[in-house]
Protein backbone atom coordinates (compact mmCIF):
# COMPACT_ATOMS: atom_id res chain seq x y z
CA UNK A 1 0.00 0.00 0.00
CA UNK A 2 1.19 3.25 -1.00
CA UNK A 3 0.29 6.93 0.18
CA UNK A 4 1.63 10.10 0.09
CA UNK A 5 1.86 12.50 3.36
CA UNK A 6 3.05 16.06 3.39
CA UNK A 7 6.15 16.04 4.84
CA UNK A 8 8.67 19.62 6.10
CA UNK A 9 6.60 22.20 6.07
CA UNK A 10 3.01 20.74 4.58
CA UNK A 11 2.71 22.99 1.87
CA UNK A 12 3.64 20.38 -0.64
CA UNK A 13 3.23 16.68 -1.66
CA UNK A 14 6.67 15.11 -2.06
CA UNK A 15 7.19 12.12 -4.16
CA UNK A 16 10.04 9.24 -4.66
CA UNK A 17 12.65 11.75 -4.01
CA UNK A 18 11.74 12.01 -0.90
CA UNK A 19 10.82 8.73 0.40
CA UNK A 20 14.27 8.11 0.32
CA UNK A 21 15.17 10.22 2.61
CA UNK A 22 13.48 8.15 5.28
CA UNK A 23 12.69 5.27 6.57
CA UNK A 24 10.17 3.02 5.25
CA UNK A 25 11.47 -1.00 5.53
CA UNK A 26 14.27 -2.12 7.97
CA UNK A 27 17.01 -3.99 6.12
CA UNK A 28 19.02 -5.71 8.01
CA UNK A 29 17.98 -6.48 11.44
CA UNK A 30 18.78 -7.94 14.59
CA UNK A 31 16.41 -10.07 16.90
CA UNK A 32 15.20 -10.42 20.52
CA UNK A 33 16.96 -8.89 23.63
CA UNK A 34 16.49 -10.00 26.45
CA UNK A 35 17.13 -8.24 30.06
CA UNK A 36 16.95 -8.48 33.58
CA UNK A 37 16.76 -6.52 36.68
CA UNK A 38 19.09 -9.13 39.64
CA UNK A 39 21.20 -8.80 42.86
CA UNK A 40 23.72 -6.56 41.82
CA UNK A 41 22.54 -4.77 38.78
CA UNK A 42 21.43 -5.91 35.14
CA UNK A 43 21.78 -8.94 32.86
CA UNK A 44 21.50 -8.53 29.18
CA UNK A 45 21.38 -11.07 26.44
CA UNK A 46 21.48 -10.98 23.10
CA UNK A 47 22.48 -13.55 19.63
CA UNK A 48 24.81 -11.84 17.27
CA UNK A 49 22.91 -12.32 14.34
CA UNK A 50 22.19 -9.49 11.68
CA UNK A 51 19.49 -11.23 9.30
CA UNK A 52 18.91 -9.73 5.61
CA UNK A 53 15.14 -10.43 5.23
CA UNK A 54 14.96 -14.22 5.85
CA UNK A 55 19.03 -14.92 5.29
CA UNK A 56 20.99 -15.18 8.31
CA UNK A 57 23.57 -12.63 6.75
CA UNK A 58 26.02 -11.45 9.35
CA UNK A 59 26.78 -13.48 12.23
CA UNK A 60 29.54 -11.05 13.98
CA UNK A 61 27.29 -7.93 14.96
CA UNK A 62 27.33 -6.83 18.78
CA UNK A 63 24.12 -6.06 19.73
CA UNK A 64 24.52 -4.70 23.27
CA UNK A 65 26.69 -1.54 23.54
CA UNK A 66 28.18 0.01 27.00
CA UNK A 67 27.32 3.97 27.13
CA UNK A 68 28.93 6.03 29.54
CA UNK A 69 30.29 4.51 32.75
CA UNK A 70 26.62 3.96 33.99
CA UNK A 71 24.87 2.61 30.88
CA UNK A 72 23.99 -0.75 28.13
CA UNK A 73 22.08 -0.25 25.41
CA UNK A 74 20.80 -3.54 23.67
CA UNK A 75 18.74 -2.61 20.27
CA UNK A 76 16.83 -5.42 17.99
CA UNK A 77 15.34 -4.08 14.32
CA UNK A 78 17.39 -1.89 12.10
CA UNK A 79 21.37 -2.28 12.19
CA UNK A 80 22.48 0.92 10.49
CA UNK A 81 19.91 2.62 13.04
CA UNK A 82 20.95 1.13 16.10
CA UNK A 83 24.51 2.78 14.57
CA UNK A 84 23.16 6.02 14.39
CA UNK A 85 22.09 5.70 18.00
CA UNK A 86 25.35 5.02 19.01
CA UNK A 87 27.23 7.57 17.29
CA UNK A 88 24.35 10.06 19.07
CA UNK A 89 25.28 8.71 22.56
CA UNK A 90 28.53 9.21 21.77
CA UNK A 91 28.12 12.18 21.04
CA UNK A 92 26.06 12.68 24.10
CA UNK A 93 28.66 11.19 26.49
CA UNK A 94 31.39 13.15 24.79
CA UNK A 95 29.73 16.20 26.13
CA UNK A 96 29.07 15.20 29.35
CA UNK A 97 32.58 14.03 30.15
CA UNK A 98 33.67 17.47 28.86
CA UNK A 99 32.29 18.75 31.68
CA UNK A 100 34.44 17.66 33.86
CA UNK A 101 32.26 18.03 36.80
CA UNK A 102 31.79 15.71 38.95
CA UNK A 103 27.82 14.89 37.24
CA UNK A 104 27.37 12.13 34.63
CA UNK A 105 24.55 11.10 32.95
CA UNK A 106 22.71 7.79 34.41
CA UNK A 107 21.05 5.48 32.86
CA UNK A 108 17.32 7.03 33.74
CA UNK A 109 18.92 10.17 31.94
CA UNK A 110 20.01 8.00 28.73
CA UNK A 111 16.93 6.39 28.23
CA UNK A 112 14.79 9.48 28.77
CA UNK A 113 17.32 11.14 25.53
CA UNK A 114 16.53 7.87 23.50
CA UNK A 115 12.57 8.46 24.11
CA UNK A 116 13.14 11.58 22.99
CA UNK A 117 14.75 10.93 20.01
CA UNK A 118 13.06 7.68 19.15
CA UNK A 119 9.71 10.06 19.35
CA UNK A 120 10.45 12.93 17.33
CA UNK A 121 11.75 10.48 14.96
CA UNK A 122 8.72 9.32 14.68
CA UNK A 123 6.31 12.22 14.39
CA UNK A 124 8.45 13.17 11.54
CA UNK A 125 7.81 9.99 9.61
CA UNK A 126 10.90 8.58 9.85
CA UNK A 127 11.58 6.37 12.49
CA UNK A 128 15.02 4.67 13.67
CA UNK A 129 13.55 1.15 13.30
CA UNK A 130 14.84 -0.04 16.70
CA UNK A 131 13.74 -1.19 20.01
CA UNK A 132 15.92 -0.63 22.60
CA UNK A 133 16.68 -1.49 25.96
CA UNK A 134 18.75 0.19 28.50
CA UNK A 135 19.89 -0.70 31.52
CA UNK A 136 22.54 0.57 34.34
CA UNK A 137 23.36 0.92 37.36
CA UNK A 138 24.02 4.40 39.30
CA UNK A 139 24.61 5.05 42.82
CA UNK A 140 23.71 1.31 43.62
CA UNK A 141 20.27 1.87 41.96
CA UNK A 142 19.39 -0.31 38.77
CA UNK A 143 17.81 0.45 36.24
CA UNK A 144 16.13 -1.61 33.39
CA UNK A 145 13.99 0.14 30.69
CA UNK A 146 12.32 -0.07 26.75
CA UNK A 147 11.97 2.08 24.15
CA UNK A 148 10.09 1.34 20.90
CA UNK A 149 10.48 2.68 17.48
CA UNK A 150 7.32 4.30 17.60
CA UNK A 151 8.79 6.32 21.39
CA UNK A 152 6.56 4.11 24.00
CA UNK A 153 9.00 3.68 27.06
CA UNK A 154 8.54 2.22 30.23
CA UNK A 155 10.78 0.82 33.22
CA UNK A 156 10.38 -2.69 34.25
CA UNK A 157 12.39 -5.58 35.92
CA UNK A 158 12.34 -7.88 32.80
CA UNK A 159 11.73 -6.25 29.14
CA UNK A 160 12.05 -8.78 26.00
CA UNK A 161 12.05 -7.14 22.52
CA UNK A 162 10.81 -8.65 19.17
CA UNK A 163 10.09 -12.46 19.36
CA UNK A 164 11.13 -12.10 23.08
CA UNK A 165 7.91 -10.49 24.03
CA UNK A 166 6.26 -13.69 23.05
CA UNK A 167 8.44 -16.06 24.09
CA UNK A 168 10.82 -14.92 26.76
CA UNK A 169 7.74 -12.58 28.54
CA UNK A 170 6.28 -15.73 30.42
CA UNK A 171 8.92 -17.15 31.38
CA UNK A 172 10.41 -14.14 33.26
CA UNK A 173 6.58 -13.50 34.90
CA UNK A 174 7.05 -16.64 36.34
CA UNK A 175 10.25 -16.89 37.45
CA UNK A 176 12.26 -13.97 37.93
CA UNK A 177 13.04 -13.09 41.20
CA UNK A 178 14.21 -9.63 42.75
CA UNK A 179 17.18 -11.26 44.76
CA UNK A 180 18.61 -13.45 41.52
CA UNK A 181 21.98 -14.16 42.16
CA UNK A 182 24.60 -13.99 38.69
CA UNK A 183 24.65 -17.41 37.95
CA UNK A 184 20.66 -17.99 38.52
CA UNK A 185 20.04 -15.14 36.19
CA UNK A 186 22.20 -16.14 33.57
CA UNK A 187 20.20 -19.51 34.09
CA UNK A 188 17.24 -17.55 33.61
CA UNK A 189 18.35 -15.68 30.83
CA UNK A 190 19.58 -18.73 29.17
CA UNK A 191 16.76 -20.43 29.41
CA UNK A 192 14.93 -17.49 27.52
CA UNK A 193 17.47 -17.97 24.59
CA UNK A 194 17.35 -21.40 23.73
CA UNK A 195 13.66 -21.30 23.50
CA UNK A 196 14.12 -18.26 21.12
CA UNK A 197 16.95 -20.26 19.17
CA UNK A 198 14.82 -23.27 19.04
CA UNK A 199 11.46 -21.14 17.97
CA UNK A 200 12.37 -17.54 15.97
CA UNK A 201 14.09 -18.44 12.67
CA UNK A 202 15.67 -15.45 12.49
CA UNK A 203 17.90 -16.29 16.19
CA UNK A 204 21.34 -18.05 15.70
CA UNK A 205 23.32 -19.67 17.72
CA UNK A 206 25.99 -17.82 18.68
CA UNK A 207 25.18 -15.26 21.85
CA UNK A 208 26.67 -13.08 24.58
CA UNK A 209 25.58 -12.17 28.02
CA UNK A 210 26.43 -8.56 29.01
CA UNK A 211 26.26 -8.07 32.72
CA UNK A 212 25.90 -4.18 33.97
CA UNK A 213 26.98 -3.88 37.81
CA UNK A 214 28.31 -0.41 40.16
CA UNK A 215 31.73 -1.47 38.96
CA UNK A 216 30.71 -1.20 35.01
CA UNK A 217 29.99 -2.96 32.12
CA UNK A 218 31.40 -6.63 31.19
CA UNK A 219 30.06 -8.06 27.74
CA UNK A 220 30.57 -11.95 27.67
CA UNK A 221 32.88 -13.60 25.09
CA UNK A 222 30.54 -15.32 22.47
CA UNK A 223 29.18 -18.61 23.09
CA UNK A 224 26.39 -21.48 22.26
CA UNK A 225 23.81 -22.93 23.75
CA UNK A 226 23.70 -26.73 23.83
CA UNK A 227 20.30 -27.92 22.15
CA UNK A 228 18.72 -31.16 22.02
CA UNK A 229 17.19 -32.46 18.70
CA UNK A 230 16.50 -36.20 19.09
CA UNK A 231 12.74 -36.40 19.90
CA UNK A 232 11.51 -39.65 18.74
CA UNK A 233 9.14 -37.28 16.47
CA UNK A 234 12.13 -36.06 14.73
CA UNK A 235 13.77 -39.36 13.84
CA UNK A 236 11.00 -41.02 11.17
CA UNK A 237 9.32 -37.18 10.40
CA UNK A 238 6.81 -39.27 8.09
CA UNK A 239 5.31 -42.06 9.42
CA UNK A 240 2.55 -40.87 9.57
CA UNK A 241 2.42 -39.57 6.13
CA UNK A 242 3.94 -41.76 3.80
CA UNK A 243 5.37 -40.00 0.62
CA UNK A 244 5.62 -36.60 1.82
CA UNK A 245 9.14 -35.54 3.06
CA UNK B 1 35.26 55.81 39.00
CA UNK B 2 36.13 58.74 36.78
CA UNK B 3 34.41 60.00 33.33
CA UNK B 4 37.06 59.06 30.78
CA UNK B 5 37.41 58.51 27.00
CA UNK B 6 37.44 55.11 26.61
CA UNK B 7 33.74 54.27 28.44
CA UNK B 8 31.65 54.77 25.63
CA UNK B 9 31.58 51.58 23.76
CA UNK B 10 31.75 47.64 25.78
CA UNK B 11 34.13 46.58 22.85
CA UNK B 12 36.83 49.61 23.67
CA UNK B 13 39.62 48.74 25.74
CA UNK B 14 41.23 51.24 27.75
CA UNK B 15 44.89 51.72 27.70
CA UNK B 16 45.27 50.38 30.96
CA UNK B 17 43.68 47.00 29.82
CA UNK B 18 40.00 47.30 31.54
CA UNK B 19 36.79 47.56 29.78
CA UNK B 20 34.79 50.54 31.70
CA UNK B 21 31.45 49.65 30.73
CA UNK B 22 31.70 46.20 32.47
CA UNK B 23 32.95 47.72 35.07
CA UNK B 24 30.23 50.09 35.59
CA UNK B 25 28.07 47.47 35.14
CA UNK B 26 29.28 46.17 37.88
CA UNK B 27 28.76 49.21 39.68
CA UNK B 28 24.77 48.89 39.36
CA UNK B 29 24.74 45.59 41.11
CA UNK B 30 26.46 47.54 44.53
CA UNK B 31 23.46 50.00 44.39
CA UNK B 32 21.03 47.51 44.02
CA UNK B 33 19.58 46.45 47.34
CA UNK B 34 21.80 43.34 49.69
CA UNK B 35 20.97 39.90 48.63
CA UNK B 36 22.65 37.40 51.08
CA UNK B 37 22.97 33.42 50.24
CA UNK B 38 25.08 30.91 52.38
CA UNK B 39 25.25 27.12 52.13
CA UNK B 40 25.44 23.67 54.49
CA UNK B 41 26.32 20.67 52.61
CA UNK B 42 23.40 20.35 51.92
CA UNK B 43 21.15 23.39 52.16
CA UNK B 44 21.52 26.34 50.71
CA UNK B 45 19.65 29.80 52.25
CA UNK B 46 19.05 32.87 50.00
CA UNK B 47 17.41 35.84 51.57
CA UNK B 48 17.14 39.51 50.58
CA UNK B 49 15.86 42.92 51.95
CA UNK B 50 12.49 44.00 50.59
CA UNK B 51 12.81 48.17 50.01
CA UNK B 52 9.91 49.34 48.39
CA UNK B 53 9.89 52.25 46.47
CA UNK B 54 7.59 54.39 48.48
CA UNK B 55 5.32 53.47 51.31
CA UNK B 56 2.43 53.22 48.68
CA UNK B 57 4.26 50.76 46.86
CA UNK B 58 4.79 46.99 47.46
CA UNK B 59 8.49 45.85 47.37
CA UNK B 60 10.36 44.17 44.57
CA UNK B 61 10.73 40.71 43.79
CA UNK B 62 14.40 40.01 44.26
CA UNK B 63 14.66 36.03 44.59
CA UNK B 64 13.19 33.79 42.31
CA UNK B 65 12.88 30.16 42.10
CA UNK B 66 14.04 28.27 38.67
CA UNK B 67 13.40 24.67 39.67
CA UNK B 68 12.73 23.00 42.72
CA UNK B 69 16.24 22.26 43.26
CA UNK B 70 17.81 26.17 42.21
CA UNK B 71 16.95 29.14 43.32
CA UNK B 72 18.82 32.77 42.01
CA UNK B 73 18.78 36.24 44.46
CA UNK B 74 19.45 39.56 42.55
CA UNK B 75 20.95 42.69 43.10
CA UNK B 76 20.84 45.59 40.64
CA UNK B 77 18.89 46.32 37.55
CA UNK B 78 16.16 44.05 38.12
CA UNK B 79 14.44 43.81 35.01
CA UNK B 80 17.88 42.42 33.48
CA UNK B 81 17.52 40.31 36.42
CA UNK B 82 13.84 38.66 35.65
CA UNK B 83 15.04 38.32 32.15
CA UNK B 84 18.06 35.90 32.99
CA UNK B 85 15.74 34.40 35.59
CA UNK B 86 13.22 33.23 32.36
CA UNK B 87 16.15 32.60 30.88
CA UNK B 88 17.76 29.68 33.97
CA UNK B 89 13.95 28.20 34.12
CA UNK B 90 13.99 27.70 30.43
CA UNK B 91 17.33 25.96 30.74
CA UNK B 92 16.04 24.26 33.56
CA UNK B 93 12.52 22.70 32.28
CA UNK B 94 14.33 22.14 28.71
CA UNK B 95 17.34 19.58 30.57
CA UNK B 96 14.43 18.46 32.67
CA UNK B 97 12.25 17.74 29.86
CA UNK B 98 14.85 15.67 28.15
CA UNK B 99 16.38 13.95 30.34
CA UNK B 100 13.98 13.49 33.10
CA UNK B 101 16.49 14.61 36.09
CA UNK B 102 17.39 17.99 37.21
CA UNK B 103 19.98 20.33 35.43
CA UNK B 104 23.51 19.99 37.83
CA UNK B 105 23.18 23.74 38.99
CA UNK B 106 27.28 24.00 38.06
CA UNK B 107 26.46 23.63 34.64
CA UNK B 108 23.55 26.23 34.61
CA UNK B 109 25.96 28.90 35.66
CA UNK B 110 28.69 28.36 33.28
CA UNK B 111 25.32 28.94 30.50
CA UNK B 112 24.44 32.24 32.44
CA UNK B 113 28.18 32.80 32.63
CA UNK B 114 29.02 32.91 28.94
CA UNK B 115 25.51 34.30 27.89
CA UNK B 116 26.71 37.38 29.79
CA UNK B 117 30.02 37.10 28.82
CA UNK B 118 28.59 37.63 25.07
CA UNK B 119 27.05 40.95 25.97
CA UNK B 120 30.60 41.69 27.07
CA UNK B 121 31.97 41.80 23.42
CA UNK B 122 29.16 43.04 20.80
CA UNK B 123 29.06 46.75 19.85
CA UNK B 124 25.72 47.15 19.54
CA UNK B 125 25.05 45.37 23.31
CA UNK B 126 25.23 46.65 27.17
CA UNK B 127 26.49 44.10 29.89
CA UNK B 128 23.55 42.99 32.15
CA UNK B 129 23.51 44.99 35.16
CA UNK B 130 22.82 42.54 37.34
CA UNK B 131 24.30 40.39 39.93
CA UNK B 132 23.44 36.72 40.35
CA UNK B 133 23.64 34.64 43.81
CA UNK B 134 22.31 31.04 42.66
CA UNK B 135 21.92 28.59 44.85
CA UNK B 136 21.55 24.73 44.54
CA UNK B 137 21.88 20.94 44.52
CA UNK B 138 23.68 18.83 41.96
CA UNK B 139 25.35 15.11 42.35
CA UNK B 140 27.92 16.86 44.81
CA UNK B 141 25.91 18.48 47.16
CA UNK B 142 24.83 21.99 47.85
CA UNK B 143 26.47 24.80 45.98
CA UNK B 144 26.48 28.61 45.76
CA UNK B 145 27.84 30.62 43.09
CA UNK B 146 27.69 34.60 42.15
CA UNK B 147 27.69 35.66 38.65
CA UNK B 148 28.67 39.16 38.12
CA UNK B 149 28.06 40.99 34.63
CA UNK B 150 31.89 40.33 33.65
CA UNK B 151 30.45 36.96 32.60
CA UNK B 152 33.25 35.70 35.72
CA UNK B 153 31.44 33.46 37.85
CA UNK B 154 32.73 32.24 41.47
CA UNK B 155 31.83 29.45 44.15
CA UNK B 156 31.54 30.57 47.38
CA UNK B 157 30.42 29.29 51.18
CA UNK B 158 28.52 32.42 51.67
CA UNK B 159 28.32 35.69 49.95
CA UNK B 160 26.56 39.25 49.67
CA UNK B 161 25.73 41.61 47.17
CA UNK B 162 24.24 45.03 47.00
CA UNK B 163 24.59 47.72 49.04
CA UNK B 164 25.56 47.70 52.42
CA UNK B 165 26.60 43.95 51.86
CA UNK B 166 30.23 44.89 53.66
CA UNK B 167 28.57 44.45 56.57
CA UNK B 168 26.68 41.16 56.00
CA UNK B 169 30.25 40.01 54.71
CA UNK B 170 32.32 40.59 57.69
CA UNK B 171 29.57 38.99 59.74
CA UNK B 172 29.66 35.98 57.23
CA UNK B 173 33.74 36.08 57.23
CA UNK B 174 33.99 35.55 60.89
CA UNK B 175 31.17 32.60 60.55
CA UNK B 176 31.47 30.91 57.67
CA UNK B 177 33.63 28.08 58.99
CA UNK B 178 31.01 26.90 61.02
CA UNK B 179 28.16 26.95 57.47
CA UNK B 180 29.49 23.41 56.15
CA UNK B 181 27.73 21.04 59.23
CA UNK B 182 25.29 23.55 60.17
CA UNK B 183 21.74 22.27 60.48
CA UNK B 184 18.83 23.84 58.50
CA UNK B 185 18.07 26.33 61.19
CA UNK B 186 21.19 27.59 62.22
CA UNK B 187 21.94 28.12 58.68
CA UNK B 188 18.82 30.20 58.33
CA UNK B 189 19.41 31.77 61.55
CA UNK B 190 23.01 33.41 59.97
CA UNK B 191 21.32 34.54 56.83
CA UNK B 192 18.60 36.29 59.09
CA UNK B 193 21.50 37.54 61.34
CA UNK B 194 23.47 38.62 57.99
CA UNK B 195 20.45 40.46 56.60
CA UNK B 196 20.27 42.54 59.71
CA UNK B 197 24.20 44.02 59.38
CA UNK B 198 22.83 45.44 56.29
CA UNK B 199 20.16 47.68 57.76
CA UNK B 200 22.36 49.70 59.87
CA UNK B 201 20.84 49.87 63.37
CA UNK B 202 17.28 49.52 61.64
CA UNK B 203 15.07 47.31 63.49
CA UNK B 204 14.77 43.67 62.30
CA UNK B 205 11.19 43.02 61.17
CA UNK B 206 9.99 40.03 59.16
CA UNK B 207 8.21 42.18 57.14
CA UNK B 208 11.43 43.95 55.74
CA UNK B 209 13.33 40.88 54.44
CA UNK B 210 12.80 37.80 52.23
CA UNK B 211 13.95 34.60 52.86
CA UNK B 212 14.04 31.16 50.71
CA UNK B 213 15.42 27.83 51.66
CA UNK B 214 16.29 24.67 49.54
CA UNK B 215 18.14 21.40 50.56
CA UNK B 216 18.63 17.85 49.48
CA UNK B 217 15.08 16.37 50.19
CA UNK B 218 13.33 19.75 50.49
CA UNK B 219 12.47 21.85 46.96
CA UNK B 220 13.15 25.19 47.03
CA UNK B 221 10.26 27.69 48.64
CA UNK B 222 9.60 30.44 50.72
CA UNK B 223 9.42 31.17 54.32
CA UNK B 224 6.22 32.80 55.59
CA UNK B 225 6.36 35.89 57.30
CA UNK B 226 5.44 33.60 60.78
CA UNK B 227 8.01 31.51 60.49
CA UNK B 228 11.05 34.48 59.98
CA UNK B 229 9.49 35.99 62.41
CA UNK B 230 9.86 33.55 65.40
CA UNK B 231 13.67 33.40 64.17
CA UNK B 232 13.99 36.80 64.75
CA UNK B 233 12.22 36.12 68.24
CA UNK B 234 15.02 34.68 69.50
CA UNK B 235 17.82 36.71 68.58
CA UNK B 236 16.73 39.77 69.48
CA UNK B 237 15.89 39.93 73.28
CA UNK B 238 19.81 38.90 73.23
CA UNK B 239 20.46 41.63 70.67
CA UNK B 240 19.74 43.99 73.68
CA UNK B 241 22.51 43.02 75.92
CA UNK B 242 25.12 43.39 72.87
CA UNK B 243 23.57 47.07 72.53
CA UNK B 244 27.03 48.48 73.68
CA UNK B 245 28.77 46.41 71.24
CA UNK B 246 26.77 46.81 68.33
CA UNK B 247 27.01 50.54 68.24
CA UNK B 248 30.44 50.63 67.90
CA UNK B 249 30.25 48.11 65.24
CA UNK B 250 27.34 50.54 63.76
CA UNK B 251 30.32 53.43 63.19
CA UNK B 252 32.43 51.66 61.52
CA UNK B 253 30.55 49.39 58.95
CA UNK B 254 28.23 53.67 58.37
CA UNK B 255 32.00 54.26 56.80
CA UNK B 256 31.48 51.98 54.04
CA UNK B 257 28.28 52.84 52.56
CA UNK B 258 29.53 56.39 52.07
CA UNK B 259 31.96 55.18 49.48
CA UNK B 260 29.27 52.70 48.38
CA UNK B 261 26.59 55.38 47.45
CA UNK B 262 25.28 57.83 49.41
CA UNK B 263 24.97 56.94 53.00
CA UNK B 264 21.73 55.95 55.18
CA UNK B 265 19.57 58.11 53.31
CA UNK B 266 20.92 56.82 49.47
CA UNK B 267 17.75 54.82 49.18
CA UNK B 268 16.21 57.95 48.27
CA UNK B 269 18.57 58.88 45.49
CA UNK B 270 18.49 55.32 43.75
CA UNK B 271 17.38 55.40 40.58
CA UNK B 272 13.65 53.47 40.10
CA UNK B 273 14.70 50.74 37.85
CA UNK B 274 17.66 49.95 40.34
CA UNK B 275 16.21 48.06 43.88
Amino acid sequence: MTFTIPIDNGDSVKTAEADSQRTLYPYVTGTSIVAIKYKDGVLMASDMGGSYGSTLRYKNIERMKAIGKHSLLGASGEISDFQEILRYLDELVLNDNMWDDGNSLGPKEVHNYLTRVMYNRRNKFNPLWNTLVLGGVKNGESYLGMVSMIGVSFEDNHVATGFGNHLARPILRDEWRADLSFEDGVKLLEKCMRVLLYRDRSAINKLQIAKITEEGVTVSQPYSLKTFWEFKAFNNPTAGAEGSW
Amino acid sequence: MFRNQYDTDVTTWSPTGRLFQVEYAMEAVKQGSAAIGLRSRSHVVLACVNKAQSELSSHQKKIFKVDDHIGVAIAGLTADGRVLSRYMRSEAINHSFTYESPLPVGRLVVHLADKAQVCTQRSWKRPYGVGLLVGGLDESGAHLYYNCPSGNYFEYQAFAIGSRSQAAKTYLERRFESFGDASREDLIKDAILAVRETLQGETLKSSLCTVSVLGVGEPFHFLDQETIQKVIDTFEKVAEDEEGEAGEGDAEAAAAPAEQGGGGAGDQDVAPMEM
